[in-house]
Formats: C-alpha cells, sequence, structure tokens
C-alpha cells in the first residue's frame, strides 16, 4: 500500500452490508434445519434455497455464488478454492454411480469433483456439495463478504457487467458503483421476489458492449447525452431461452440519480401484468412483445407515479454515489512511468524473441484506461479441462498472480476466464512466464477455442444434452495455433438445452443439445451476435438444417470453418464473410459433412 | 434488529380451505381485490379491511398490490394477507404494508412472530420505511477495512 489511509479496489463492505450478509447466512440455516427436521417442505424450501443460489441438480445438489458485476478479490478467490477442495467433494459411492450412469451415455471426460466453474454470467458454481453441508459454506462465503442471494429465483439476479468497467479505455462512465448501488437496491426487495420469472439486468459504461445487454431483461448504457449530463439508456425485454429476442428501447436518456425509481417501475408492472400460467411465457421479454407500446406507456407512467405521488424516494443521492464510488479506488500511479521508449524496447525485444508470447500479447493482453497498465486475461480453456472449469490449486494459484501482478483483483468475464485488471505494462513478461506454467496463458482469447459452454448434461438436471463432451472434441481437433490464428475471431457457443446458459443464439456459430427419443443430437446455427463490434447487431443465429449426432458435430463446425476459409477475403472475419455471402454455402457443407455412418433419423433403412 | 408487526391468524377450521378472493362473500367493510384487479379504479373510503389472496406462495402480485394500497392509496386499514401464506414470507409481507395474515396450514405462529425479526436492516425503502438505509443514515457509513490489497 501506497501510504496510510486504505485505497480500496472493489466496493469495501460497510458493517451494515456485513450484518445483512451474516443475517442472511443465518436465516438460511434456521431454513435449513427446519427442511431437515421435516417441518419445512420440499416444496416450500425450494424458493428459499434457490434464492440463496442452492439448486438441486443430477446428481447432488450446486450452488450458485454471486460475483457481483464480475469482481473478485484474491482473499475471496482463496475462500472459493477452500470450498472447492473442502466441501466440494462427494461421496465416493455418488461419484461412482453418477460416473456409472454418464458411461452409459456415451465416452466423455469423465465428472470431476473439487473444482469451481465459471458462469456466463460472471458467478462460481460448485457441482458436489453436499446440502447438509450448505449453511457451513454460506457463513464461509460471509466471511469475506459473499453470499448467494438472489443467483437463482424468481427474482432480479445478480447484475452483470462489463469484465473491464472502470478500466476500459472506451468508458464514457464507471458502471461498477451504480452495478452496487443496484444490488444493493435489488438484495431482498420484499415486493419482487416473486416475480414471474427469472430477471437479469446487465450494465455497461463502455461504447464496446462486452456485456451482452441487449440479450437481457434490463440492458443498462451509461451515456452523456447532449448537454453533457450522465445517464442511461435503458433497455428491455431481451432473452434467449425457446424465443430468443433483442431487447427494445424504453428510454433513450434517463438521468443517472432516477435508476432505481425507474427500475421499480419496470419491475412492478411486470410483476403484475407478467404472464403467470405459462413457464415459457413468463418472462419479460414476451410481456413486451405482446404489450409493446401498452407496457412502456404504463412504465412511464408508473414511474411518473412514483416521482410525483411517493416523492421518488429512492432518488440516488450525490452523497451516496460519492461513498459509492470511494471504494473503487485505481492503483496509484508509478513515480517512474515504465512506458518510457527503454520498456517499450524490452517489450519488443522479447515479443521478437517468443512467438508465443508476441500472441500472448496480441489476443490476452489488452490496453487499459491508464496508460502504465494493462488488462490481462488468464484463460480457463484448454485440453483435458471443461470450459471455465478451475481446481481449488488454479484457483490459489490464480490468486497469487492477481497478488503479485494485479493489486489482489480479478474479474470473472462473461466468456469463462478469469480477467486480471490492474497489471503494470512492465511486469507482463514475469506474468506470462508464471501463467504460462500454470496452464492458463494460452493465447487464444476470442478465438475459437476460447468457446462458452454450460455444464450440460454431466452435471445439470434440465440439460437434454452434454456440452463437454463436444467441447472437448473441437478443442482436441483444434489444438495448432496457427490454424486458430488463421481462422481468426470467432464466438462457439454451446447449451446443453434450449435454456441457453450456453448462450448458443449469439455465437457466430452455436451448438444446442436437443433430446431425441433419447439420444443426444445437436443443432447448428449460424450469424448469432452478442451485440459487440465484432459481431455487429444483436441477433439470434438461424438454424442450419436437422439437428446432427453426437459423432458429426465436429466434422460439421469443420465443414463450416473450411468453407470459411474458402469463401472468405484478405482479412475478413468469419462473421463478415457470412453476412457477406449468406447462409447456403455453409449450410451445404454442413450437410454434406453428415457421416453416412451416423443415422440421419432413427428410421436408417430408408432409401437414399 | 428492525421491528416488524404483522397480526398472525389461523386459518379457520370451519372454512376449510383458504378462501381465494371470489368463493366465499365478503363481510361488510371487507373488501377482497382479485391479483389482476385494477388498483388505480378501487375506492377505498367505506373499506376497514382489503384482503389479498395468494394462489400460491411464488405468485408475488398481492406484493405490489399490498405496497400499492398502503403507500401510493394511503389506505390506513387492515391489508390482510389470505391463500398459501406462509411463515417464511410474512416479513416480505410486513414489509409490503400487510398488516395482517391469515396462515395456511395449521402453521406455527410462535415461528411466524419469531422469523419477522430476522433482519437488523434492508437497503430499500418498503412500505413500513419509506426511505432506503442510504437516505436515512446520517452521518456517512463507516468502511470496513478492505480486502488484502498487495503491492506488486
Amino acid at each position: 500500500m501506497n501510504g496510510p489511509s486504505p485505497l480500496h479496489r472493489m466496493y469495501a463492505y460497510t458493517d451494515f452490508d456485513r450484518q445483512f450478509v451474516r443475517d442472511r447466512a443465518a436465516q438460511y440455516r434456521d431454513q435449513l434445519t427446519r427442511h431437515l427436521a421435516g417441518q419445512l417442505s420440499d416444496d416450500a424450501f425450494r424458493p428459499l434455497r434457490l434464492q440463496n443460489g442452492w439448486y438441486v441438480q443430477r446428481y447432488a445438489p450446486m450452488l450458485r455464488v454471486a460475483v457481483p458485476y464480475g469482481e473478485v478479490s484474491s482473499a475471496q478467490l482463496r475462500v472459493l478454492a477452500r470450498i472447492a477442495r473442502e466441501f466440494d467433494q462427494p461421496a465416493a459411492e455418488l461419484l461412482a454411480q453418477a460416473q456409472h450412469q454418464q458411461d452409459a451415455i456415451g465416452a466423455a471426460p469423465r465428472l470431476v469433483a473439487g473444482t469451481a466453474h465459471f458462469t456466463t454470467r460472471q458467478n462460481v458454481q460448485f457441482n458436489w456439495i453436499p446440502l447438509a453441508r450448505s449453511a457451513e459454506v454460506m457463513d464461509l462465503l460471509a466471511s469475506v463478504d459473499m453470499h448467494g442471494i438472489q443467483t437463482s429465483g424468481n427474482c432480479i439476479r445478480n447484475i452483470t457487467s462489463d469484465e473491464r468497467a472502470g478500466i476500459a479505455a472506451d468508458e464514457v462512465a464507471d458502471p461498477r458503483p451504480f452495478a452496487e448501488i443496484m444490488r444493493q437496491w435489488s438484495s431482498l426487495h420484499p415486493e419482487f421476489a416473486f416475480l414471474p420469472r427469472k430477471f437479469k439486468i446487465a450494465i455497461t459504461g463502455a461504447s464496446e458492449d462486452r456485456a451482452a445487454t441487449a440479450w437481457h431483461d434490463v440492458g443498462l448504457h451509461l451515456l452523456r447525452n447532449a448537454q453533457g449530463d450522465l445517464g442511461f439508456r435503458v433497455l428491455a425485454g431481451g432473452g434467449m431461452g425457446r424465443t430468443p429476442i433483442i431487447a427494445s428501447v424504453l428510454r433513450e436518456f434517463l438521468p443517472w440519480d432516477q435508476i432505481l425509481n425507474y427500475l421499480e417501475a419496470v419491475v412492478r408492472v411486470y410483476n403484475l401484468w407478467g404472464r403467470r400460467d405459462n413457464l415459457y411465457k413468463a418472462r419479460i421479454k414476451i410481456l413486451i412483445k405482446a404489450e409493446g407500446q401498452r407496457y412502456i406507456d404504463e412504465v412511464e407512467a408508473e414511474y411518473q407515479r412514483i416521482v410525483d405521488q411517493d416523492g421518488a424516494p429512492h432518488t440516488i443521492t450525490p452523497a451516496e454515489l460519492e461513498r459509492v464510488s470511494q471504494s473503487f479506488q485505481p492503483p496509484a500511479k508509478p513515480v517512474h512511468s515504465p512506458v518510457d521508449h527503454k520498456m517499450q524496447r524490452i517489450l519488443e525485444v522479447a515479443a521478437h524473441d517468443d512467438t508465443e508470447f508476441t500472441r500472448w500479447l496480441q489476443q490476452n493482453v489488452a490496453a487499459h484506461r491508464e496508460p502504465h497498465l494493462r488488462i490481462v486475461t488468464l484463460s480457463f480453456k484448454r485440453l483435458g479441462q471443461a470450459p471455465g472449469d478451475a481446481t481449488a490449486d488454479q484457483l490459489d494459484a490464480a490468486a497469487q498472480l492477481a497478488d503479485a501482478f494485479s493489486y489482489g483483483e480479478l474479474r470473472v468475464s462473461h466468456d469463462q476466464n478469469l480477467v486480471l485488471p490492474w497489471v503494470p505494462c512492465d511486469q507482463l513478461p514475469d506474468l506470462w512466464r508464471q501463467a504460462r506454467k500454470l496452464g492458463l496463458a494460452r493465447p487464444h482469447t476470442r478465438l475459437l477455442t476460447d468457446m462458452i459452454a454450460c455444464p450440460g448434461g454431466d452435471y445439470c438436471a434440465l440439460a437434454n444434452a452434454r456440452s463437454l463432451p463436444i467441447a472437448a472434441a473441437i478443442t482436441e481437433r483444434y489444438q495448432d495455433l496457427d490454424e486458430l490464428f488463421d481462422l481468426g475471431e470467432i464466438d462457439l457457443h454451446i447449451s446443453g438445452c434450449i435454456n441457453s446458459c450456453g448462450h448458443h443464439h449469439s455465437g457466430h456459430i452455436g451448438i444446442l443439445g436437443v433430446d431425441k427419443d433419447g439420444q443426444e443430437w445437436y443443432q447448428i446455427t449460424l450469424g448469432g451476435s452478442d451485440g459487440s463490434v465484432l459481431s455487429g447487431l444483436p441477433q439470434p443465429g438461424k438454424v442450419v438444417g436437422p439437428s446432427f449426432s453426437a459423432h458429426e458435430v465436429v466434422d460439421v463446425i469443420e465443414a463450416v470453418l473450411d468453407t470459411y476459409r474458402d469463401v472468405r477475403q484478405p482479412g475478413e472475419t468469419f462473421a463478415d464473410a457470412l453476412k457477406r455471402v449468406g447462409h447456403e454455402p455453409f449450410k451445404r457443407a454442413a450437410h454434406a459433412s453428415r457421416s453416412p455412418a451416423a443415422p440421419l433419423t432413427h428410421t436408417e433403412h430408408s432409401p437414399a | 434488529m428492525t421491528t416488524l408487526s404483522l397480526h398472525l391468524l389461523s386459518t379457520p377450521v370451519a372454512q376449510g380451505q383458504p378462501h381465494d378472493g371470489a368463493d366465499v362473500p365478503a363481510e361488510p367493510g371487507v373488501l377482497r381485490l382479485p391479483n389482476d384487479a385494477d388498483l388505480h379504479a378501487v375506492e377505498v373510503q367505506q373499506v376497514q379491511r382489503i384482503e389479498l389472496n395468494f394462489p400460491k406462495f411464488t405468485d408475488g402480485r398481492a406484493f405490489s398490490q399490498a405496497w400499492l394500497l398502503r403507500r401510493r392509496h394511503g389506505f390506513s386499514g387492515d391489508i390482510r394477507a389470505c391463500g398459501d401464506v406462509r411463515v417464511d414470507q410474512l416479513q416480505q409481507m410486513a414489509r409490503s404494508g400487510f398488516s395482517s395474515a391469515v396462515l395456511a396450514n395449521a402453521q406455527d405462529l410462535a415461528l411466524g412472530r419469531q422469523l419477522l425479526g430476522h433482519f437488523h436492516g434492508f437497503y430499500q425503502g418498503d412500505a413500513v420505511h419509506g426511505q432506503p438505509h442510504f437516505g436515512s443514515v446520517q452521518s456517512p457509513a463507516v468502511h470496513s477495512p478492505p480486502p488484502s490489497t498487495p503491492q506488486p
């Protein structure tokens, strides 16, 4: 630390915040105790445990820990490591029985325990913690200002943001103070704990959308209007699932201090009007699609009543914004800036010496708001481990890297990696060497094998098919870095069911697991976009045709990528080539690559 | 601890099923509102008690209805939670503007009262305290020591 006064990088809990999380852990312990004693039925306990992040999955409970807007400290990461090591441990018989059942489905990577998993919503999941130990885990999380509040259930979920929030070079304003203020407002909101369906908010303050905001129930963009005032563009009604819909703009500009009052109107009208008769039609996207302007008019009218009649009680005061903002202090600038000619030369020489280091600088290191700092991605996509999986030792090692190179802070990224937000640029060679030894420096960020995948049918009770064997097979086939660099930046997203946790709708290439007659099949979509500059306007991908069997999928992906290499113009990305030539050549190649040995349908004897 | 109060009643045995807002005629002075009632058109002048219904405990429309009646309409009579009312939602009900609740299925009234006092405080304003925590704190909140922040 520089000087005696403590500086914060992340939101620093007050005594009130800490008491709140402890109260929540104690409340959960009481509920669990009553449940285990038979005084609280499965039915009554389910929403209570879900709103603390506890699911019951295919073989065991699953815990989802909230990582608010993706920010996590090394101290918190070490506690997550401890949870993986000491609690994510099934009984040997349970693991053996689960493995036996999985083996019956077909060959696949083995189930793993003692592991954390980074999700597309910047949270962290564990697959094997026995429910009887769940209250102990909540106490442990509370000891480092963490919790699982509203990481599931039909309520306002953990709020996600840009992995580069507060450090991005292209940022209008730091979204983290607003994300924190919204986190507090939404936590245990008495009116909004039993909404028609789950409710996800994403916020960004940058010109590049790295938070897929248009795919959320509410997407918020910090911006300045013509007068230079700070406010939000408010989008609502986006979502994936069975009916992928891109969010509509509710407000082009809402003054920043009104965001809680406005959200109250958005969520209240949804709570009163949203459908409760059909699970698949209960999201706000369906309401907005059905009601259109009538919904928007009612939100505006309700917002006006909140201001005029209620006195706008949740107007954010400048003092509160200032209080919360003070938590997010950048590290002190070095006295001697390392960004001089000498340093540039050292980096250049090092880069020329080693092509892998050059590639790492190119793909895994990004520009920072502060010229002497860099943003570094630690890749959790590699052979032998599922995308976004981290063992206890790997979590500890990442915490060590954060302490040594990033002032003790990390971010969980929306695409399931860890990001070091504050790396001094003169320390990049040292960081690279250490990260490489740990297997976390594969220079493929945003390339094909930096794919998104949900846990799928290996762990999840909802899945129709497994995601991880597909992810492993594609990773295995595309190991050559020259080939990956030649293919360029491609978003490959895999979901094991239509709930779309693997965001297949927004992948340039999307893979969706479907169940046909008890068999695993995969639907492939092309041309989806998360709304980033690379991907273009947000949109769902289009299905290439009837689904493929598990063993055909990798060949189909290869055929699609070979087609891209055939049709592309110099420098043209996969997404751009697809837009220019259309889907037909890709579809033809995909269908031509169906393997003759594989049944097209279960009536495989029909004449060709 | 925050002090929340809610008058708790048990389901009358004779009635059997908790009412769903329509099947049993209301007593004089009692207004039973369905979950899809247009609250802007509701007349509460001669009403002593408004009964709101939870068809399932996971159907949260009555929370918004209670809040609107209490805060927006300024209704000062009794707002009663009926239907699938369970002890673990009582705190939420008290904070949303309910003043009484009829517990379904012979639940423990004492446990219900105990659960009302489970938290020291809440972040957002509600029907009991209109102001959010940040609006009611007099002096700037004290930040606890930060997580360890080593120097690279």
